[in-house]
């Protein structure tokens, strides 16, 4: 099969200088046991920027979200080839810490999955675990959480409460704001707002607005219209390989490979 | 629209509705009959040992054949420490055992783990009994307290562990995702998160077990045995029971000895039944929690 080859020059300019790499993805295979999920994947994620990840169900966006902080490790017979840098470190080789690895690179999964305890419990979870605060600065740690997740107001007197009396957005923004409180360097969202209602995922998109000031943040969504509002960069996934990768405003209006073209224009997926 | 009362489909629909009285008939009745015995046991035992139970009955001994009153202080108490013995034996390997199976338990360990718990569940109790009398009572050089908890715990393992793994398996995968994203171990979040999860069904299956071991007779017949007097010390002597003391009593020719065994079934079958209930009751926010 032909791989398209995005030239490099198509990379806006400025937004290399203002946003450096934060993860550099190289040759990245990955495999469940013998079947091959992803096929050198190369890829760059820059600071302080949305990245999103489109695709048609199963061609391996959501594995390649979920090697960006080893979460595939649970699962048996899973191996990876390539490398994955964060600020130039490979996270792939063994003697990485996890634990460490996945303070600094948060996860937001598609179903909201508050844990069956008190709002406040949900949000120090984490730093509770990781030793990061404990008495008056956890609950000032657990307040700027839900401040940051734009939920502190709709929370603030419920704090006791389970997070399930919660509706279903405000418990993805919990779960955003139980991220936020190990203080992530990147936030990972495996299609955040594909189980919301409408208004819901709105308010999830403005948070991720914000929240790009301060993380660098990775989507998977199937969602196109979705990707082209919220993201600045945008890969296209199909079978395992990255067909397509640049400028969201590209992307979406100029596809360099037919087959992006197709899939945008809806004539597949 | 009308059908002719010849045409086929009326003739169908009259089927259909008598087959739908005829199985709705038959539903009720077997419900009925599985529920009688249970009502009559209830029942029966109630009338029975209502009229032996009285104050005396829970704070004095046993007096001997002939005299009127006394009551079965000792076995109510003796059933207690047992249970709890037991509890304290059973209920730790019990429950770290089912953790162990439902998170790392996909291997030759945990399947050989699993079997041998099934057939610990289907070994006669009375098996059990002679095990540990082999194995603890000759060695201590006498029945104890400790014995028989020892085989009521034995009893309470498999019922505590096969519980505990299907309950921390329904937990599920994304509560445990959750917390390994934010860096959590593996442990940790088992303790913290998915056994708060399953914490209600975990109780559920706890007093279902104790509820099973306490009224069993047959393990402590001989390695608790039984006494008409107090006992304290958990290490040595005999300690009595409830079960026990209702298995010497009803065994016995004395009129006497049956209306207290009628009483001590009574206080037995009350005791099973609140923990019951109980075990209900914690089951109900289960579906919440875990959903």
């Amino acid at each position: 099969m032909l791989r398209t080859a995005v030239p490099e020059a198509k990379v806006n300019p400025e937004a290399r200088t203002a946003h450096p790499p934060k993860i550099e993805v190289r040759g990245l295979s990955f495999y469940y046991g013998r079947f091959r999920a992803l096929q050198n994947v190369n890829l760059t994620v820059r600071e302080c920027q949305i990245t999103a990840l489109i695709g048609p169900s199963g061609c391996g966006k959501s594995t390649f979200l979920r090697t960006l902080n080893r979460m595939n490790d649970v699962i048996e017979g899973a191996h990876s080839e390539g490398a994955v840098l964060l600020d130039d470190v490979d996270i792939l080789r063994p003697e990485v810490d996890v634990v460490a690895l996945r303070r600094r690179v948060g996860m937001v999964f598609q179903r909201p999955n508050p844990f069956p305890m008190t709002v406040f419990d949900n949000v120090a979870y984490g730093p509770r675990i990781h030793g990061l605060a404990r008495g008056s600065d956890l609950e000032d740690l657990v307040e700027a959480s839900l401040r940051r997740a734009a939920l502190w107001e709709e929370v603030k007197h419920k704090l006791r409460h389970s997070a399930f009396d919660l509706s279903g957005g405000q418990q993805q923004r919990l779960c955003i704001a139980r991220v936020l409180a190990v203080e992530p360097e990147v936030v990972l969202m495996d299609e955040p707002a594909s189980a919301l209602d409408p208004i819901s995922t709105l308010r999830i998109e403005e948070l991720m607005q914000e929240l790009k000031e301060n993380y660098t943040i990775v989507i998977v969504t199937h969602n196109m219209q979705q990707a082209a509002r919220v993201s600045d960069e945008t890969g296209f996934f199909l079978n395992g390989e990255l067909i397509e990768f640049g400028l969201s405003t590209r992307v979406f209006t100029k596809p360099a490979d037919k087959r992006t073209e197709d899939y945008i224009t809806g004539r597949f997926g | 629209m009308t059908v002719p009362a010849t045409s086929p489909w009326n003739l169908r629909l009259v089927r259909r509705k008598a087959t739908n009285g005829l199985l709705w008939v038959g539903a009720v009745v077997a419900t009925a009959a599985a529920l009688l015995p249970l009502g009559m046991v209830l029942y029966y035992v109630a009338a029975q040992g209502l009229s032996s139970i009285s104050l005396s009955f829970f704070t004095q001994l046993p007096k001997p054949v002939g005299e009127a009153g006394g009551g079965m202080a000792n076995a109510l108490v003796g059933s207690l420490i047992l249970v709890g013995l037991a509890s304290l034996i059973g209920l730790p390997i019990g429950l770290l055992g089912g953790i162990y199976l439902a998170e790392f338990g996909n291997g030759r360990l945990g399947w050989a783990i699993r079997f041998t718990a099934d057939v610990l569940s289907g070994v006669p109790s009375i098996v059990i009994g002679m095990f540990v009398l082999a194995l603890v009572v000759i060695p201590m050089g006498g029945v104890s307290a400790v014995a028989g908890g020892c085989a009521l715990g034995l009893m309470m393992v498999p019922i505590a562990m096969r519980t505990t793994e299907e309950l921390v398996r329904m937990v599920p995968m994304s509560l445990r995702e959750g917390s390994l994203a934010l860096g959590a171990t593996h442990w940790r979040t088992v303790a913290k998160v998915v056994m708060q999860a399953a914490k209600g069904g975990v109780i559920t299956g706890v007093l279902l077990a104790i509820a099973r071991v306490a009224g069993e007779a047959a393990p402590i017949l001989f390695t608790a045995g039984s006494t008409q007097w107090w006992n304290m010390k958990v290490t040595e002597g005999p300690m009595s029971s409830l079960p026990v003391q209702i298995f010497l009593y009803a065994g016995s020719p004395f009129e006497e000895w049956h209306q207290q065994a009628w009483g001590g079934a009574l206080v037995l079958v009350t005791m099973v039944l609140i923990l019951s209930v109980a075990a209900r009751y914690a089951t109900r926010g289960r579906m919440r929690i875990v959903r």
